[in-house]
This record gives C-alpha cells, structure tokens and sequence, in this order.
C-alpha cells in the first residue's frame, strides 16, 4: 500500500526509537513510556475484568443460570475488584496523564521520575496477586469486602485478594503524589495556573483524591484482613463491633474514587471539544473550578452508600442533599462542553464521536445518580440492576468512552503515525450501540426489581437480559477493533504530521511527534491563554 | 538543552536533569514529602477515626483498660521518642551547616533513640502476651463485662502501636542509609535534601506517638 502522505522528518531522535533493549523500557524513567508500560499493562487488565464480566452474562443470558451460583459470585467479584482497581482507577492518570501533563506544562519529566516507575513496579505487583488469588479459585464477597460476611464467613481468598488491593493503592498514591508536585513546581514560563489545559487541572483534582482517599482503604483493608485472621470482633456485630463502621471506611475511600474515575475523563473531554469545535473552552474557570468542586465535595457524600445500612436517618438526609450538591458542578462542565459546541465549526472525527458519547451517557449516568441521591427512591432500588445501570454509565459510558477517546487523539502523539479514521469511527459507533443495549435495559429490570448479584431471576426478567446480553456482545466487538486496528497502526499506520489535528496546546505545538526523551527541543514559553483557537493575542497577564 | 543541563548539573551537585536549578529540586522533596506526610495522616486516621467510634459506644469498657498499659514504659517511650526528635532536628542542622562529625553524631543518636523505643515496646507487647492481651481465640480479660469490647481495644492498640512501630523500623533503616551516605561525604552545607526529609518523616512518626500515648494509655484513672 503505498501513501502520497508527504513524510515528516519523523527518523529523528525520539523517546520511542532511542533505545530498543528490553533494559531500557524495564529500568526507564521517562514517563512517556512508563505510560506505555501501564497502557499495555490495564489493557491486560480491562481484558482480564472483561472476560468476567461475559461469563456474568452468560449465566444471565438464562433465567436459571448456568454457573454454579458460587461460581457467579465469585465472577462478579472478580469483575468488579479487576475493573475499579486495576483498570478504572489507573486508567487514565497512569496512561494519558503520565504521558501528556510533562509536556501539556513544558516540562522535560514529571517532578519524581524514579518514583514515576516503581509505582508502575507496585501496579504490577499488585496485579500479580490478585491474579493469584483469581487462579486459585477468587473471592466472592463482591468487590466491596462488606464485613462480617467478608471477615467472617467467605470461605474464599479473601486476604490475597486484600493485599493485592492494598499494594495497587500505593501505586495510586505515588502517582497522584507526582502529579500534584509536577504541576506545583514544573510548568515553564508563562504556564500561569490561569492557563493550565483542562485536562492538568482534571488530574489535579484527581491527584487530590488519590493522595487523600486510598491510605484509608489501605488501613480499612489491613484491619479486615487481620480480623479475618484474629476474629478479635471489629467489625463483628456478634462480638460487640460494628459492621456499618467498615463500610463507613470503605466507602470514604470508594467513593471519592469513582470521581478518581470520572474526572480524568472529563478532561479528556475538556480538551476533545475545544479541538474539534475550533473554538476555545466557554467558561473555562468554571470548567477549572469545577473539578476541583467535584474533589471536595465528593468526601462528603460517601453515607448515600449506606441508606439501608442502620445509618442515622439524620445523616441520611445530610448525605442525600449533599449528594445532590455534587450533581452542581458536574452539571457545569455538562452545560460548558455543550455552549463550547455553540456555533462552532464541528468536525466527526473519532474523538469527537466518543466526546459525544461521553457528554450524553454521563448526563443518563449523572441524572439517574440524582434518582439514587433521593432517599425514597434509593429505599426503592437499591441493591438493584437501576444501580449497576446507573455506575455502569458513568463508569462505561462516561470513562471508558473518554479513555477510548483520548487514546485516539493523542494516538499520533505516542506512536507517530495515523490509525484508519472510518474504521474507528465505526468502532466509536458499535461501541455506543453496543454500550446502550447492555446497560439501558438493566434501568428497566433495575425498576422493576431484579436484584443485583443474584445468579438467576425470575421468567418475566428474561427477555430484558437476553437483550442485555446481545448488547455485550456488541461491545465487546467494538472493544477489540481498536485493539487491532491501533496496533496495527502503531507499525503500518501512515506517518503522522507534527500536529494532525490542528489543536492548541504546548503538546501538540512545541513538542515533535513523537516527543523525544525530554519532550522539547527547545525549552517552551507560554505566551497564549489556553483552547486559544481564535488567535486572540494575550496582554500577557492582566 | 543538552548543553545548558551538563553545566548546570556540574555546578550544583546532586541536581537531577529535568530541573531547572536547585532550589526548583529543594522545593519539589519538600513538597512532595509534606504530600506524603498527609497520606500517611489519612492512613493513621482511619484507625483513630475507628477508634473513636468504639469509644464513644464503649467509654467504661475503654477506661478500664488503662490498668493493664504499663504507664511507666509508656512515659518512657515519650520521652525516648522527644528527646529522638531533638537529636533530628540538630542532626538537620549539622547537615545544613556541612558539619560531617556532628551530623553522623546525632543522626547516631537518633538512631540509637529509635532502637531503644523499639526495644522498650517488644517488652511491652511481651508482657501483653504473657497477660493474654492479644485479641483472637486466646485472649483473657479479668473484668468478664467488658470481655469483648476490651478486645476490640487491643485490637486496635496493637493496630496503632504496630504501624506505629513499623514506621519506627522503616525509619531506622533510613536512618542508616542516611549515617552510611554521611560518612561517604555525599552531602555538603550545598545538597543535604535527603537529611531535611527524612528529619520531617521521624518527627511525624513522632508526633503520632505523642496522640497515641494519652488515648491509649491514659484514657481510666490509674
């Protein structure tokens, strides 16, 4: 196949082609491929959760099942515990972030480069043991390891799977620890905090969440793992202790981590629309703002996991109306990605495809959140499929469509070279159709209540499931197209230009395609406000 | 760029390629240890908060726990732990003014500080397992009342006091590294990053002990 692309003068020096032994990808501490390593490494990941999660709707696809229902619990569990802790909480920071905020602020490396890589080394150990405790037979306690039942009772591997959790925190913690130092003390002149891409401030607001959130699981997971071998009764109702109180630890860290979850997508988001509407970000301090209101107000509302826990109706009511508070900034970035669309020049490439899909199941994902903040309501579907459909659009359709997205957009950055643009639109779009036929009709069977975590269901559920399940199918296709076709891209892809898509951004502008070790040739200074697709010329600091 | 980097980097020692100058490095290690420092509060935090939930449901079972803490050995160890911190402190000091002698001397000291402390707290737990205080199937109580909510307090006494101690032996080893890195003359009155930060580790360790202390071993009358 032979292109008229006109060839950059792509042989020069980068990050990709200056070393090829294996020493240097395993003893790197160029954060561009430490985000390598942690993309091939979640990649492996999402594949693993994924397999869990068509084995549950296999078993769905009949109203009596089809696994043992000790089986079904324990591939629930291990979808759950694969997906939140060792795809979705890394999954954008560790990649995109890793790879992009060095260069996104001008600076050659992130602030701690040593410590860039070990926390990758704690990822992979981390991973390790939980694949362990997978192959040597799971757990079953559903990722949230509620007490007494996950301390007590489960006769599963309960502590492995704790301690593989517990090692993967850390690696949360160091990245986010590096990413809040890097962009303290390492942008380059003229990166005021003013001018800051949407997409740093995104992942500094994750970073804070990460800093301040996992050590409490941390803690929560090694005084589970040591009642479970003492039975010393902390959290044993029995033996004077109070189960309610692990999930008020739990849920102090896992909720404030699905905004760890969502965020990053949301900057990813924030820097799509600006592209491909050619028009700068509308409000971006609110933009900016919001994510940090997002951080903070998601540590507060942490109780509305526990409406139908034995929690003090008082703090109930003061978690419900917090809940719907963080619905606020939220709704902000919403309106704000849609006025940036307002009369701009609108083009459909890939990304911009996934940004849509984005923007309209997380308003269904955010909107429906807003039915479970509302204390009536939750009594009624808790513990429902309305609660997986629900997480399942943010967590899916919200972030794994932004981490798709972003993955192609900053595609020819990492690899220096274009991947087939019809080919992944026609993926964006299976994904979407596929995303919608799995999730949406579990609002249904959630309303009409098919509980969750349960192996069968009753007759009248089945025809909802079947539908379920087909769309999985759908989805899973359009999750492995881009696997091919981007890997083949990655060798055979036409050479990329230095900025393929025309976007703003010290990234795109000042860095070469692929960026060499130390991201610039020439040290950057900042003069523009950024998402400046207008042109406007800046005073300069007003 | 490669040119300026290999000048810079034979002017100040011990600057790492992707800063500036070093005053930039300076400030990101202490930045990012404080980060650390709040991690490691959140960590503690959530035993205190559990704490504090079991001793607002059982404030008479609690207190009476406190005969059983030896207080003397407690006092001890504060002031063991205190008297660490000032040797710290002079230790980052020394470093700062290029005082090779002084700097191994106290971070000796310090080091020497830790271990006794350590030491102290084996004969503690070491009386705890002779009076059956450690929770799980062989644990005693003498008042039968609060059998299972004075467990729950060890439980977490021996969480407290054991990560507690486990920060201690993590920072002995630094400490170590720190004395053997000394005495090979790598820091100077110029770069002694690595002293300030772990002097800012010890004395949090520290200032945990310092709320663990009153709320464990001070809680009943004695």
């Amino acid at each position: 196949m032979s292109t008229t692309l006109p060839r950059p003068q792509i042989e020069a020096v980068n990050y990709l082609n200056v070393d090829y032994s294996w020493k240097s990808w395993l003893f790197t501490t160029d954060h561009k491929r430490i985000a390598l390593l942690y993309l091939f490494s979640i990649t492996a990941m999402f594949g693993i959760g994924g397999v869990f999660a068509g084995l549950m709707r296999l078993n769905l696809l009949f109203p009596d099942g089809l696994f043992q229902h000790d089986t079904y619990n324990k591939f629930f569990t291990m979808h759950g515990i694969v997906m939140v802790f060792f795809f979705l909480v890394p999954s954008i920071p560790a990649t995109l972030g890793n790879f992009l905020i060095p260069p996104m602020i001008g600076a050659r490396d992130l602030a701690f480069p040593r410590i860039n890589l070990l926390s990758w080394y704690i990822y992979i150990a981390g991973a390790i043991i939980t694949i362990v405790a997978i192959l040597h037979g799971g757990v079953d306690t559903g990722w949230t390891f509620y007490a007494p039942f996950s301390s007590s009772y489960s006769n599963t591997h309960v502590i492995l799977a704790a301690i593989g959790i517990f090692i993967a925190g850390f690696s949360s913690i160091l990245t986010g620890l590096n990413f809040i130092i890097t962009v303290h003390k390492m942008r380059a002149p003229g990166m005021t905090w003013g001018r800051l891409p949407l997409f740093v401030w995104a992942h500094y607001a994750t970073s804070l969440i990460q800093v301040l959130g996992t050590p409490v699981i941390a803690i929560t997971l090694v005084l589970l793992g040591f009642e479970r071998i003492l039975h010393a009764g902390i959290f044993d109702p029995n033996l004077g202790g109070d189960p309610v109180l692990f999930q008020h630890l739990f849920w102090f860290y896992s909720h404030p981590a699905v905004y760890i979850m969502i965020l990053p997508g949301m900057g990813v988001v924030s820097e799509i629309v600006p592209c491909f509407s050619r028009k700068g970000a509308f409000g971006y301090e609110f933009i900016a703002a919001s994510s940090l209101a997002i951080a903070v107000l998601g540590f507060l509302v942490w109780g509305h996991h526990l409406f139908v826990a034995g929690q003090s109706m008082y703090a109930s009511m003061v978690f419900s109306f917090l809940s719907f508070f963080v619905a606020v900034p939220s709704a902000v970035k919403v309106f704000n990605w849609t006025a940036t669309m307002y009369r701009g020049s609108i083009s459909f490439e890939t990304p911009m495809l996934y940004a849509f899909g984005f923007i309209g199941l997380f308003t269904i994902g955010g909107l429906t959140g807003l039915f479970l903040a509302t204390l009536a309501i939750d009594v009624h579907v808790t513990d429902t499929y309305f609660v997986i459909a629900h997480f399942h659009y943010v967590m899916v359709g919200g972030m794994v469509l932004a981490y798709l997205g972003g993955v192609h957009f900053w595609f020819p950055k990492m690899t220096g070279r274009l991947y087939p643009e019809n080919l992944a639109r026609l993926a964006a779009v299976i994904v979407f159709v596929g995303f919608n036929l799995t999730f949406f009709p579990q609002f249904i069977l959630g309303y009409l209540g098919m509980p969750r975590r349960y192996a069968t269901y009753a007759a009248e559920f089945h025809t909802l499931n079947v539908f379920s399940t087909a769309g999985a199918t759908i989805l899973g296709v359009g999750y492995i197209m881009p696997l091919i076709y981007l890997s083949w891209a990655w060798f055979k892809g036409p050479r990329s230009p230095q900025n393929p898509w025309g976007a703003k951004g010290l990234e795109w502008e000042q860095s070469p395609t692929p960026p060499p070790t130390y991201n610039f040739d020439v040290p950057p200074v900042v003069t523009e406000p950024a998402y400046n697709y207008a042109g406007e010329v800046d005073d300069g600091g007003h | 760029m490669a040119d300026t980097n290999v000048s810079a980097a034979e002017h100040d020692v011990g600057l790492k390629h992707h800063f500036d100058d070093s005053g930039q490095q300076y400030e990101s290690a202490t930045l990012g240890m404080w980060v650390f420092l709040l991690t490691e509060i959140m960590f503690f935090g959530g035993m205190f908060g559990s704490y504090t939930v079991y001793r607002n449901l059982y404030p008479e079972a609690f207190a009476s726990t406190s005969r059983f803490m030896n207080l003397t050995l407690g006092a001890t160890n504060t002031a063991v732990l205190i008297c660490s911190s000032l040797t710290m402190a002079l230790a980052v000091r020394s470093a700062r003014l290029g005082a090779k002698k002084k700097l191994i001397f106290f971070l000796v000291s310090t080091l020497i500080l830790g271990i006794v402390f350590l030491s102290i707290k084996y004969v503690e737990y070491h009386e705890k397992w002779v009076d059956h205080h450690i929770p799980g199937p062989g644990f005693h109580y003498d008042l039968p009342q609060y059998y299972h909510q004075a467990q729950i307090l060890f439980f977490l006494y021996f969480a407290m006091t054991g990560m507690h101690a486990l920060h201690m032996i993590v920072g002995a080893g630094l400490l170590t590294t720190l004395i053997v890195m000394a005495s090979r003359n790598r820091f100077s009155a110029q770069w002694n990053t690595p002293v300030d930060m772990i002097g800012l580790y010890w004395h949090f360790v520290d200032i945990v002990w310092i709320f663990l202390f009153p709320l464990l071993y001070l809680i009943g009358n004695h």
